[in-house]
C-alpha cells in the first residue's frame, strides 16, 4: 500500500494551530499540581539547611523539635542513610569526571548554604517548619571554596579531600589546524573574556512530591512534578532498595520545568524515604526561598576566546577556554560536566572553520549544585561565537550580517561533520539568515538607528546565528552508564465508541506535548482531534521512556505515536476489509470513519466497527486478527542527535546615560523541521527567547565571598516581566530529518540557546560610538556604565 | 489558637476556625480546597495567588485569613462558573495564552482587574497591567495577544 | 515558608489600638495594608507575639482638605492616594509616586501610614513626606503629636514613632499649582528604585525641595543641592551631591553607581520641573 505521509493524510493535523485541549483544564484553574493533592494520614516535611557553605556538623539537638506540637518524626542524616543509600553523578563517556557520594541528607559535614541536613515531619508543613526552628546544631564554620577562578590554585581548601582536588572533569578539543589560523599573519585575531551569570530556573511551581510508601503492597508511589518519571522510577528503586516495578511514579500538572526537574534532589529523595520509615504519604513542596538554594543552578563560566579572520573576512577559527564552578557535587545522574562539555561541542558550530580549538575546566565550589537547564550550554555558546564573529567583522570594518552570509555553513552542503566532531544531517543557516533580515528589514532598522544616533539616541541591532541539539541518541546518557531512556514509546488504543486514546513516554510541561501527540495520532489513525484522549507521566500506564527534555517530545515521542497511530490504522483497515469485504488497501479511515479509499464514500463508522469487534467478535471471521490497540517505540539511530539551527536578532535602546537598556524588539527564524503545531512551536521559542533575555539582563545568583546567595528571593533575583519584555517576531524554516517519517526535530530550546548573543551583540552595537563593549552577562545598568566610563 | 471567621468565597457563605497565621491564599487551597489560586513565592512577588477580594485585585499571600471576616471573596472556581472571565478564557485558550498554566489563574485576574478599569487598553498598558503577574514559561507576548484579543471581543 | 504562630485582634477604634498596645507592649505589631509586614511574617523575617489589625479604625481613614491643609488617613490605599481628586490637587506629587510603587494587587492593600512607618529608605512615599514638608501625625492615648517628615525619619526603619503611638494621618500644606516631578530607575517596572528623586518646587521664587531614596538609610534631603538648583546652577547641584549623598555598595553595584545615577536624575528633575 502506497504510504501518504505524515503531513499529507486527508486528516492530517499537522502543521495546524489547534488549541491545547488540555488548556482549558488549566484556564479554569483545575490543574492539579502536586501540592493540590491531598492523600489519608498525609504528612508534611520540611528540612533544616545548612546556613554555612560549609561546615562540620558537630551534633544535632532535636529533642525540642521532637516535642513541639503536630511532629511526627525528626531525621538526621545518619538516620537518613540507612534507608537512602548515596549516589555519585558521574558518567563514563565524560573520561575523567568525578564526584563524590552525595546523601539525601548531609551527614558530617555540608557543603552548601541551602543543603537539607534534618528532615522534620508533622501534621502540617508550618509546624514542621516550627518544629525545625527548634533544633539545634553545633555547626564549625569551616572555610569555604566559593570563587571557581581559585578552586584549583594552591592553598584553595580541597572539597572532597579524597578526590585530591577540585577539578571535576576536564575536556580539550581539537580539531583542525588552529594554531596556524592563529599565527596567519595577514590575519586579524579578536579576543574577549565572557562571562554567563549563574542563575535558575525558577518554575513558578516549586519542586514538590507526595510520596506513599504501602506496605501492604510493598510499593512506592510518588506524585512528583518532573520531567521524566521513568528516570526517577529507577532512582527512587534503586536507593531505596526497591524494585523498579515497584515504585510508580505520576507526573500530573507540572508548573514548570525548564530543565529544574529533570535532576536527582536530596529532599524529594528524603521525602521518598520518610514515606518508607513512615509508611504514610508525605509531601514535599519546596517554597520560593528554598528553592532559590537547592533547585539545580546553571551557567556559571567564564571563558576566555579568540576568532581568527582574514582581511577579506573569512573566519578561520576560534579558540575556546573555559572555566565553570558546579557547586560542591556533580548531580545525580545526568552530572554536572553536560553543561561545560556542551560548550566545547557547540562553540563555532554554525561556520565553517579551518581551526578549533576549545577546552573546558570543571571545577567544584561551595555553591548551589548547578546541573543542566533550558538549552544547556547553548546560550553560553552562542554569546561566545557570535561575540566574536560580531568583534571579527568590526575588526574589518565588515556588516555583521555580511560576515555570517559569507561563513554559515552552506545549506547545500549537508550531511556535514564538523571540527568539533558535531554531525549535521540537514541546515539551513542561509535560508534563516535571509529571512530574518527581511523580517526585521535589516536595512531600514539600519538607517534608523544610524539616523537616531546622529540625535544622540544609540539603538543596537545584534544578530545571532545558532545551532541547538535535539532528539538526543543514546550518546546524550545511555552510552555513559545512566538508565535515562533514548527510546520513547506510544499506545494508541480504539475504543468501541470510535474514540482513541494515547499513551506516551513522553510527558506534559505544558509545552503541549498532549496535543502534539493528539494532533499526530488524530491524522495517522484518521479522527477528528476531539475524539482522541492523551495520558503522559505515569510509569504505570504508559510506554517506557525517558520523558521531556533536551527538545526530545515531539522528535521522539511523536514519531513512536505517529507510527503506532499508523499501525492502529492498519489493523482498523485489515479487520473492516473483512467486514466489509474489501480488501483493506482500498479502505482508509478518514474523520471517524472507514471510507473508500479511491472516493472518500463513507462504509463504517468506526464505532459501528468497535461495536462489532468487542461485542459481536462471533459475527467475524475466526481467525481474523482483533487488535485495536498498537504500540510502537522510537529512538533515533543514524544521527547521535538531530541539530537544529536558526537565526534571532534584537533591536534595543541603551540609556547611555543610566546604563539601562530598553528592548524594542526581538525576532527568531528557526528550523525544527516538520511544524506540527505552528502556534505551540511559536509560543515554545517565544518563551525561550525571553529565558535567554532574563539571563542576558536580569538574572543573576550572586554569592557573597562567604558562599551566602545574596539574591535569595524574588526580590533580590530578578525574573522578567511583561512590563519589560519585547513583542517577538517568530518565523520557520522546514528541515524535516529524514530519519524519522514525521521529520520533527526539537524546538523547545532555540529561544534560549540565541537570545542573550543577539541582546550582547545589540547593547554592544549601541555602544559602538563610544567603543565601549560588554561581554558579562547580565548586562546590567552598573556594567554598562563601567564599560562607558562613566563610573 | 484558631479564630472564626465568616465570609463569602465564589458566591458561598463560608464559616471557619484558622489559624491567624494562615494567609489567605492557603486557607483557600487547604480549607476549602480551592486549589486553583497558586502559592508561588509566598512574599508578594510572583502574582500567582491573585484574588479578587471586595470587588479589588489583591496578592493572597500577603492578606492574613482573619482579615477576611465578611469579605466576599473571588477564586478563579468562581469567576470560572459565573462566567465573568470567559472571553478573557477563550482568547487565553485561542491564543495559546498559557503553557504549564501555573500562573494562569492569577493572570486571569490581572487581566480582569485591568480590562474592567481600562476596558480598550493599548499593549503597554496590558503589559503594565500584568507586570505583577509572572509567567516563566510564554514570555507574555501571547499573554498580552490574548487580553488584547479580549479587550476587542 | 508560613509564618510562626502568633496571636490576633482587630481594634474598631483608636482607644482599643491603645488598649491593645498597653496590654501587648512590644510583643504587638500594628498591621495595617500589610504588604511589607506579611511577606516578612510569612518569611519568618519577623515573628510577634500579636498582630494588631487597625484596618477596621474608621479615625485613620479618610482624605480631607481645610485650612489649606490637605490631610490624608494613615489607612489610604496607595490606588485611593492614586485617584484622590484633593490629592491630585494640592499634592500632585503622591499622585505621581503612586504608579511606581509595585504593582496594582499591591496598590489596592498598602497604606500611606505603613509606607511611612515602615520607613524603607527606597520607598518612594517616605521621600514625597520629606519633599513635600509633610507632618505626620502620632496618636496616642494622650493625643495627638505632630512631627515634621524631617524628623520622623530617624534612621533604617527607624522613625520617631513611640511604641505607645499609631501613626494616625499626614498633613500637608496645599501645593496647588506648584511644580513637581517624581524621577526614579528601578530595574524592573514595580521594583525599588536603584536611585529615585521626589522634587517638590515652592512658590513662584522659593526654593526646591530635593528628596531622595534608595541612596542612603533614610530617605534625605540635600540642602547644597536645593541651593544651588535654586540658584540656576544646575553642574553646581549635581556636584555637591556627592557630598550629600553617601550611597551604600549592594547588589546593584558599587556606590560610584548611584553617585551618577542621582546626578542624572537631578538633571532630568531639573528639567521636568522647568518645563511644569
Amino acid at each position: 500500500m502506497s504510504e501518504l505521509s505524515a503531513v499529507d493524510r486527508p486528516n492530517s493535523y499537522i502543521g495546524r494551530s489547534v488549541p491545547r485541549p488540555n488548556a482549558k483544564r488549566l484556564l479554569a484553574g483545575r490543574g492539579q499540581y502536586v501540592d493540590d493533592l491531598r492523600l489519608p494520614r498525609m504528612v508534611h516535611v520540611a528540612f533544616l539547611r545548612s546556613p554555612h557553605a560549609h561546615a562540620r556538623i558537630l551534633a544535632i539537638d532535636s529533642t525540642a523539635a521532637k516535642a513541639a506540637p503536630g511532629v511526627v518524626r525528626v531525621v538526621t542524616g545518619a538516620e537518613m542513610a540507612a534507608v537512602c543509600t548515596p549516589w555519585v553523578g558521574v558518567l563514563h563517556h565524560l573520561k575523567g569526571l568525578k564526584s563524590a557520594p552525595q546523601h539525601a541528607l548531609a551527614i558530617d559535614r555540608a557543603c552548601w548554604q541551602g543543603e537539607p541536613v534534618v528532615a522534620v515531619v508533622a501534621r502540617t508543613r508550618a509546624e514542621a517548619e516550627d518544629a525545625v526552628g527548634l533544633i539545634e546544631v553545633a555547626w564549625e564554620a569551616l572555610p569555604a571554596a566559593v570563587d571557581m577562578e581559585a578552586a584549583l590554585a594552591a592553598g584553595t581548601l580541597v572539597i572532597h579531600p579524597e578526590l585530591g582536588d577540585n577539578l571535576a572533569f576536564q575536556r580539550e578539543h581539537v580539531g583542525g589546524e588552529p594554531d596556524s589560523c592563529f599565527a596567519d599573519p595577514d590575519g586579524v585575531v579578536v579576543q574577549a573574556t565572557f562571562h554567563t551569570g549563574r542563575h535558575t530556573g525558577v518554575c513558578l511551581e516549586g519542586r514538590a512530591i507526595l510520596a506513599d510508601w504501602n506496605p501492604a503492597e510493598g510499593r512506592l508511589t510518588a506524585y512528583h512534578s518532573n520531567q521524566a518519571p521513568h528516570m526517577m522510577q529507577t532512582v527512587f528503586a534503586k536507593h531505596l532498595g526497591l524494585r523498579e516495578g515497584d515504585v510508580r511514579v505520576i507526573c500530573r500538572d507540572v508548573g514548570g520545568s525548564y530543565g529544574i526537574k529533570v535532576h536527582v534532589y536530596p529532599d524529594e529523595m528524603a521525602t521518598a524515604a520518610l514515606a518508607r520509615m513512615l509508611a504514610r504519604p508525605v509531601k514535599f513542596s519546596a517554597d520560593r526561598i528554598e528553592g532559590m538554594v537547592s533547585d539545580i543552578h546553571a551557567r556559571d563560566h567564564r571563558i576566555t576566546a579568540r576568532a581568527a579572520v582574514t582581511k577579506d573576512g573569512t573566519i578561520t577559527a576560534m579558540e575556546i577556554d573555559d572555566l565553570t564552578g558546579i557547586g560542591p557535587y556533580s548531580v545525580y545522574p545526568r552530572t554536572s560536566a553536560v553543561e561545560g562539555n556542551q560548550v566545547v561541542n557547540l562553540c563555532g558550530g554554525p561556520y565553517g572553520l579551518r581551526g578549533y580549538k576549545a577546552r573546558t575546566t570543571v571545577v567544584f565550589q561551595n555553591k548551589t549544585p548547578t546541573c543542566q537547564y533550558r538549552a544547556v550550554g547553548h546560550p553560553i555558546a552562542t554569546a561566545v561565537t557570535e561575540g566574536l564573529v560580531d568583534l571579527a567583522a568590526e575588526a574589518i570594518g565588515m556588516d555583521p550580517a555580511e560576515i555570517r552570509r559569507r561563513n554559515l555553513l552552506p545549506d547545500d552542503g549537508y550531511p556535514f561533520r564538523n571540527l568539533a566532531n558535531l554531525a549535521f544531517e540537514g541546515l539551513s543557516h542561509h535560508a534563516c539568515l535571509t529571512k530574518l533580515l527581511a523580517m526585521m528589514d535589516y536595512e531600514a532598522l539600519k538607517a534608523e538607528r544610524d539616523a537616531l544616533r546622529a540625535k544622540g539616541v544609540y539603538r543596537g541591532i545584534g544578530i545571532a546565528s545558532f545551532i541547538e541539539l535535539t532528539n538526543p541518541s543514546p550518546f546524550m546518557y545511555g552510552i555513559g552508564g545512566a538508565r535515562i531512556s533514548a527510546m520513547d514509546g506510544a499506545t494508541v488504543r480504539l475504543d468501541p465508541d470510535g474514540s482513541i486514546a494515547i499513551a506516551s513516554g513522553v510527558t506534559e510541561q505544558g509545552q503541549g506535548t498532549e496535543a502534539m501527540l493528539a494532533q499526530i495520532v488524530a491524522g495517522a489513525v484518521g479522527v477528528d482531534l476531539s475524539r482522541v484522549r492523551v495520558t503522559t507521566g505515569d510509569t504505570e500506564t504508559t510506554p517506557y521512556g525517558g520523558g521531556t527534555w533536551a527538545s526530545r517530545g515531539a522528535g521522539i515521542g511523536g514519531e513512536a505515536a505517529l507510527q503506532a497511530g499508523n499501525a492502529l490504522r492498519e489493523q482498523i483497515l485489515v479487520i473492516a476489509g473483512a467486514m466489509l469485504q474489501a480488501a483493506p488497501e482500498s479502505l482508509d479511515v478518514r474523520g471517524g470513519a472507514v471510507v473508500d479509499r479511491a472516493t472518500g464514500a463513507e462504509r463504517l463508522a468506526l464505532e459501528e466497527l468497535g461495536r462489532i469487534v468487542y461485542f459481536r467478535g462471533d459475527t467475524l471471521p475466526k481467525d481474523l486478527p482483533r487488535e485495536l490497540v498498537a504500540t510502537r517505540h522510537y529512538t533515533p539511530k543514524d544521527y547521535p542527535f538531530a541539530f537544529t539551527n536558526g537565526a534571532q536578532a534584537s533591536y534595543l535602546e541603551v540609556d547611555v546615560e543610566t546604563g539601562f537598556v530598553t528592548l524594542l524588539k526581538h525576532w527568531c527564524v528557526e528550523d525544527c523541521g516538520t511544524v506540527i503545531n505552528p502556534m505551540l512551536v511559536d509560543e515554545q521559542i517565544r518563551g525561550g527567547v525571553v529565558q535567554g533575555l532574563g539571563g542576558a539582563l536580569l538574572e543573576h545568583c550572586v554569592y557573597s565571598p562567604e558562599g551566602q546567595l545574596l539574591t535569595g528571593s524574588l526580590a533580590d533575583y530578578l525574573l522578567p516581566m511583561a512590563g519589560e519584555m519585547p513583542d517577538i517576531a517568530v518565523a520557520h524554516v522546514e528541515t524535516p530529518t529524514k530519519e524519522s517519517a514525521l521529520g520533527a526535530k526539537g524546538a523547545g530550546e532555540a529561544g534560549t540557546a540565541g537570545a542573550p548573543a543577539a541582546v550582547q551583540n545589540a547593547i554592544n552595537d549601541a555602544l559602538r560610538p563610544f567603543g565601549a563593549r560588554v561581554f558579562a552577562q547580565p548586562f546590567t545598568p552598573a556594567r554598562i556604565l563601567t564599560a562607558l566610563g562613566k563610573i | 489558637m484558631r479564630l472564626p471567621l465568616t465570609l463569602t468565597v465564589n458566591g458561598e457563605p463560608v464559616s471557619a476556625m484558622v489559624e491567624p497565621r494562615t494567609h489567605l491564599v492557603d486557607f483557600l487551597r487547604e480549607a476549602l480546597d480551592l486549589t486553583g489560586s497558586h502559592a508561588g513565592c509566598e512574599h508578594g512577588v510572583c502574582g500567582a495567588c491573585s484574588l479578587i477580594v471586595n470587588g479589588a485585585m489583591l496578592r493572597g499571600c500577603l492578606m492574613l485569613a482573619v482579615q477576611a471576616e465578611g469579605a466576599e471573596v473571588w477564586t478563579v472556581e468562581g469567576l470560572t462558573e459565573s462566567g465573568a472571565i470567559a472571553a478573557l478564557q477563550a482568547a487565553f485558550l485561542a491564543r495559546n495564552a498559557l503553557q504549564c498554566g501555573f500562573c494562569t489563574p492569577g493572570m486571569l485576574v490581572a487581566a480582569a482587574t485591568l480590562l474592567k478599569a481600562n476596558p480598550t487598553p493599548t499593549r503597554e498598558e496590558i503589559r503594565e497591567g500584568i507586570s505583577g503577574n509572572y509567567c516563566r514559561c510564554t514570555g507574555y507576548h501571547a499573554i498580552v495577544d490574548a487580553i488584547e484579543e479580549a479587550s476587542r471581543a | 515558608m508560613k509564618p510562626a504562630p502568633f496571636a490576633y485582634a482587630r481594634a474598631a477604634s483608636l482607644p482599643e489600638v491603645f488598649d491593645l498596645l498597653d496590654r501587648h507592649g512590644e510583643s504587638a505589631r500594628l498591621l495595617a495594608g500589610g504588604q511589607s509586614l506579611v511577606a516578612a511574617l510569612n518569611l519568618r523575617l519577623s515573628s510577634p507575639g500579636i498582630l494588631l489589625d487597625i484596618n477596621g479604625v474608621e479615625a485613620l481613614r479618610g482624605i480631607g482638605f481645610a485650612d489649606g491643609v490637605l490631610r490624608i488617613g494613615a489607612l489610604t490605599r496607595h490606588a485611593e492616594l492614586g485617584a484622590d481628586p484633593l490629592v491630585a490637587r494640592h499634592a500632585p506629587l503622591l499622585a505621581r509616586a503612586v504608579p511606581h510603587i509595585a504593582h496594582a494587587a499591591i496598590r489596592t492593600r498598602g497604606t500611606i501610614g505603613g509606607s511611612l512607618a515602615l520607613a524603607d529608605p527606597a520607598a518612594e512615599l517616605p521621600a514625597c513626606a520629606l519633599a513635600l514638608d509633610a507632618t505626620l501625625v502620632l496618636a496616642s492615648r494622650g493625643g495627638e503629636r505632630r512631627v515634621a517628615a524631617v524628623d520622623f525619619f530617624q534612621g533604617l526603619y527607624q522613625t520617631a514613632l513611640r511604641g505607645d503611638e499609631v501613626l494616625a494621618a499626614v498633613e500637608i500644606a496645599s501645593r496647588a499649582g506648584q511644580a513637581c516631578t517624581l524621577q526614579e530607575l528601578a530595574r524592573r517596572h514595580g521594583d525599588y528604585a536603584i536611585v529615585g528623586l521626589a522634587a517638590q518646587a515652592g512658590p513662584p521664587g522659593a526654593g526646591v525641595a530635593l528628596a531622595w531614596f534608595g541612596v542612603g538609610g533614610t530617605p534625605l534631603r540635600t540642602p547644597r543641592a536645593e541651593a544651588a538648583l535654586v540658584a540656576g546652577d544646575l553642574a553646581g547641584a549635581q556636584a555637591a551631591l556627592a557630598g550629600e549623598i553617601d550611597p551604600p555598595a549592594d547588589l546593584h553595584g558599587p556606590p560610584a553607581l548611584r553617585h551618577h545615577l542621582a546626578r542624572v536624575l537631578l538633571g532630568r528633575a531639573a528639567a521636568a520641573l522647568k518645563g511644569h
